[in-house]
């Protein structure tokens, strides 16, 4: 189980709370079951979610493990000029 | 071969050394192929048909007096472009942007696409198409977009990221909060506070060339794209799915691009010259004149920003609160989002809270612009921040030092920071000569801090050892500012080779596995990295091959300086072998010898600059010259530390531009007034110093040779350091960007009248 931390856009979807806990092991679990505890979360995963791991941001890569005791945040996916 | 991508410290041979671009020569000489440089036999050319209407009803488009023209050989509106998003919002708005549907939503939008035998032609067809407009009401102002009497554009947008979702659709598509802390208890423990409203205008990124296409469909469904791009492989996916075509079935190369800058992470006009060409059955030539880039390509948001910070009388800043609001053109979009994150990532804040709200106005299609969002933020913050540390009575860098984040503070957008580098760009400003340099009358220096988060992404690289023994590198990100060099270094590099003998080419999108865009920062991080997995990949095989020359294990042969060695007690005693001596034995050994990866490069690692300027402003007309102007960032490790200069130079010349002359102007009727460079004013040579620059060497721990992404963050810090140095030259606190001479010159007699 680890705490995930969510932005400002997000929040409404879990009825304000600043975070949710997901029993998940990797980015592809919380994905997968974000969008199952809260269908709203499919258009914002859809568009792009990147999560921060310990202060390091990450865009893609599903395999990605989440520790038990990391600091878990949802950004926005950033875009670049 | 995996890459183990953390960072090894060694003594770099070729690594920060400069040697000359492999495109230089073609670009100096005039040989260099661009965008507009393609032609196909029997090429039609394109034009576009465009709004003069800022918003209106599209009721009719007849194009049959234009059909019977001769010489025209086809003509396109939206009914040749279906709608085959299935969905997708940020498709969808991709099509109507490249073509309207059944509005215009503002001045330049497309409507119509006219491919003749020539451009004479083509521009008499242009005339003789007839759109029926029903006029509607604009709005192309930030904060009028908001106010209930605006029109509203889009009637399917209602606010995001509110609840109770709202039941009335609006020109605010979404609306986020970042932070942490309480800040009204901030604010009171504060002995002094800065509140102050802030304006940007829209800026266009200003590159040189531009947005041209040479585009070719046949009947067989089979397609070709020459284009300017800064991502060839988002073009071909992008037009392949508007066009319901099979990504394989179409071929996009990149030609050399005269500039990006995030204008060209999108496509604009591409899908109307492939539609043309299907329709045609002949190549398109499509080349955006100079006024349709203005008018309808994707410049960057103007903005509207409350800006509020408060700090005890030891320098301690207790609060910091800003609203943000940016407009996405007539689209929805996230501009704000992305400069509330960015706002205030350079500070140790305990209480903090950044508000985004998303404005959709009558302007062109926003497209990113170097480090998004996050020099308009910087603007409000770094002014703020300079009146605080004045009021208070310390030293603006001093100041800064006291409150800059570091390892382990909780940053304004959420997670806690690993080792950073704000402290030490800092610490370098205050001790550089710059900043006791003295200054003449009329001159004041000013100083500001910028962020930007830099990205990784999609990557892939192809390693082939030629027969003689030299290497290609075929890799899949644009080269917009001396990639190349850099990339051909790091292969160089790692082969144990000389740089001559690596030549580095951009593959086209038929021969590689798809690559991002050339964007956040990301082309020498990402495609490096790649890059040095594929060197590793190779050096396997090269060894396997020598172990078959020499018939020992291949375990026991070792890469060394560019030589395969027999090592290892199996191993027996023979001459080293060069790389021309095993490529000229492949056909006996196992045919070409190659080294391939593929990757998702992540941990791009958050970035930093300090910028000092120095400006003399005449109080006579308002009129201001930058008189000295120095950049501060960490490069992690300088590949070729002369573009990595160069990148620094050219960001803050572009956000000196932005802070002094550049915007855009629309007229009441909402037509955009200044759309060629005689009226929008970018900087040239003769209007700027020299740039001095400072490269910071402090290695990203999630890159095997350091490398931190350079491109953008120099552009982050400009309008803040001219604004600051304004108002230390003339006494005058400038909140609305840019600083013309007739704004200078309006606030510097105000002053004189108090």
């Amino acid at each position: 189980m680890v705490e995930v931390h969510l932005w400002g856009a997000l929040r409404p979807i879990v009825g304000g709370a600043h975070s949710v806990f997901v029993d998940a092991r990797n980015i592809r679990e919380l994905f997968k079951k974000l969008g199952e505890d809260y269908p709203s979360f499919e258009p914002h995963l859809k568009r792009g979610v990147a999560v921060s791991i310990n202060g390091k941001i990450y865009r893609d890569m599903w395999d990605t493990e989440l520790p038990g005791d990391a600091e878990i945040y949802l950004l926005p996916r950033i875009p670049g000029g | 071969m995996p890459l183990d991508t953390s960072f090894v410290a060694r003594k770099f041979k070729q690594i920060g050394t400069r040697p000359l671009r492999p495109d230089g020569l073609d670009k100096v000489t005039g040989r260099a192929r661009y965008g507009a440089d393609y032609n196909a036999p029997g090429q039609l050319i394109a034009l576009v048909l465009r709004s003069p209407h800022p918003h209106a009803k599209i009721k009719k488009i007849d194009t049959s007096k234009a059909e019977k023209l001769p010489g025209v050989k086809a003509i396109i509106t939206s009914a040749d472009l279906p709608d085959l998003t299935n969905g997708d919002r940020g498709m969808r708005d991709m099509l109507e942007n490249c073509m309207a549907r059944k509005k215009v939503l503002y001045d330049g939008h497309a409507v119509a696409a006219v491919a003749a035998i020539d451009a004479t032609t083509a521009r008499k067809a242009l005339k003789l198409i007839k759109v029926d407009y029903e006029i509607l009401p604009h709005v192309t102002d930030v904060d009028e977009a908001l106010k209930p009497s605006a029109p509203v554009i889009h009637d399917d947008i209602f606010t995001d990221g509110v609840e109770p979702k709202p039941a009335k659709p609006s020109n605010n598509n979404k609306r986020a909060t970042f932070g942490h802390g309480d800040i009204e208890q901030g604010f009171k423990d504060a002995d002094f506070i800065v509140e102050r409203s802030f304006k940007t205008e829209q800026t266009h990124q200003g590159y040189i060339e531009p947005h041209a296409c040479v585009a070719n469909v046949n009947p067989d469904g089979q397609g070709e794209l020459w284009v300017c791009t800064q991502g060839h492989f988002v073009y071909r996916n992008q037009c392949a799915a508007l066009l319901g075509m099979d990504i394989s079935r179409l071929r996009v190369t990149a030609s050399e691009i005269g500039g990006g800058f995030g204008g060209k992470t999108h496509i604009w006009t591409e899908p109307l010259a492939l539609a043309l060409s299907r329709k045609a059955n002949k190549p398109v030539k499509l080349t955006m004149t100079r006024e349709d880039v203005f008018r309808a390509s994707g410049p960057t948001s103007s903005t509207s920003i409350d800006m509020k910070i408060g700090a005890k009388k030891d320098g301690t800043i207790t609060a910091a609160h800003g609203v943000l609001r940016y407009h996405g053109g007539a689209f929805p979009a996230t501009w704000a989002e992305f400069g509330a994150m960015t706002a205030f990532a350079c500070y140790d804040l305990k209480n903090v809270r950044s508000d985004s709200i998303e404005v959709i106005v009558n302007r062109p299609k926003t497209a990113a612009y170097r480090a998004p969002s996050a020099p308009m933020a910087a603007f409000a913050v770094e002014s703020a921040i300079d009146e605080l540390a004045h009021k208070i009575g310390m030293d603006a860098v001093d100041f800064r030092i006291k409150n800059a984040a570091k390892e382990g503070t909780k940053s304004s957008y959420g997670p806690v920071y690993g080792p950073i580098g704000i402290g030490a760009t800092l610490e370098a400003a205050k001790n550089h000569p710059h900043m006791k340099a003295p200054l003449g009358k009329n001159q004041g220096r000013g100083m500001a801090c910028g962020f930007w988060f830099n990205f990784g992404g999609q990557t892939c690289t192809d390693i082939n050892v030629t027969p003689d023994g030299s290497v290609t590198v075929a890799v899949g990100t644009i080269d917009v500012g001396g990639s190349r060099a850099s990339i051909g270094l790091m292969a160089a590099e790692e082969l144990g080779l000389p740089y001559e003998q690596v030549r580095v080419v951009i593959a086209d999108t038929s021969s590689l596995g798809h690559n991002d865009m050339t964007d956040g920062s990301r082309g020498t991080f990402s495609t490096g990295m790649a890059t040095v997995a594929a060197a590793r990949n190779c050096i396997k095989e090269l060894c396997k091959r020598a172990a078959k020359m020499w018939d020992i294990p291949e375990d026991a042969v070792e890469w060394v300086d560019g030589m395969a060695k027999p090592a290892g007690s199996n191993a027996g005693n023979f001459p080293p072998l060069s790389i021309k001596e095993i490529a000229a034995a492949a056909g006996n050994t196992g045919g070409p010898i190659a080294g391939h990866n593929e990757l998702v490069a992540d941990g791009a690692g958050v970035s930093f600059a300090t910028h000092i300027c120095d400006i003399e402003v005449d109080p006579e007309t308002g009129l201001s010259r930058v008189k000295r102007y120095t950049v501060i960032q960490d490069a992690g490790k300088a590949i070729h530390p002369t573009y990595v200069e160069g990148q620094y130079q050219g960001g803050a010349a572009q956000g000196i531009g932005w802070a002094l002359n550049e915007e855009y102007i629309y007229g009441k009727d909402g037509r955009l007034q200044n759309a060629g460079f005689l009226d929008y004013r970018i900087p040239v040579c003769s209007d700027l110093p020299f740039i001095d620059t400072m490269i910071l060497e402090i290695p990203n721990p999630n890159h095997p040779f350091g490398v931190r992404g350079v491109g953008e963050t120099s552009i982050v810090p400009p309008l803040a350091a001219v604004a600051n140095a304004m108002s230390n030259a003339a006494g005058v606190r400038m909140t609305h960007i840019p600083m013309s001479p007739p704004r200078v010159l309006k606030a510097i007699e105000a002053l004189k009248k108090h």
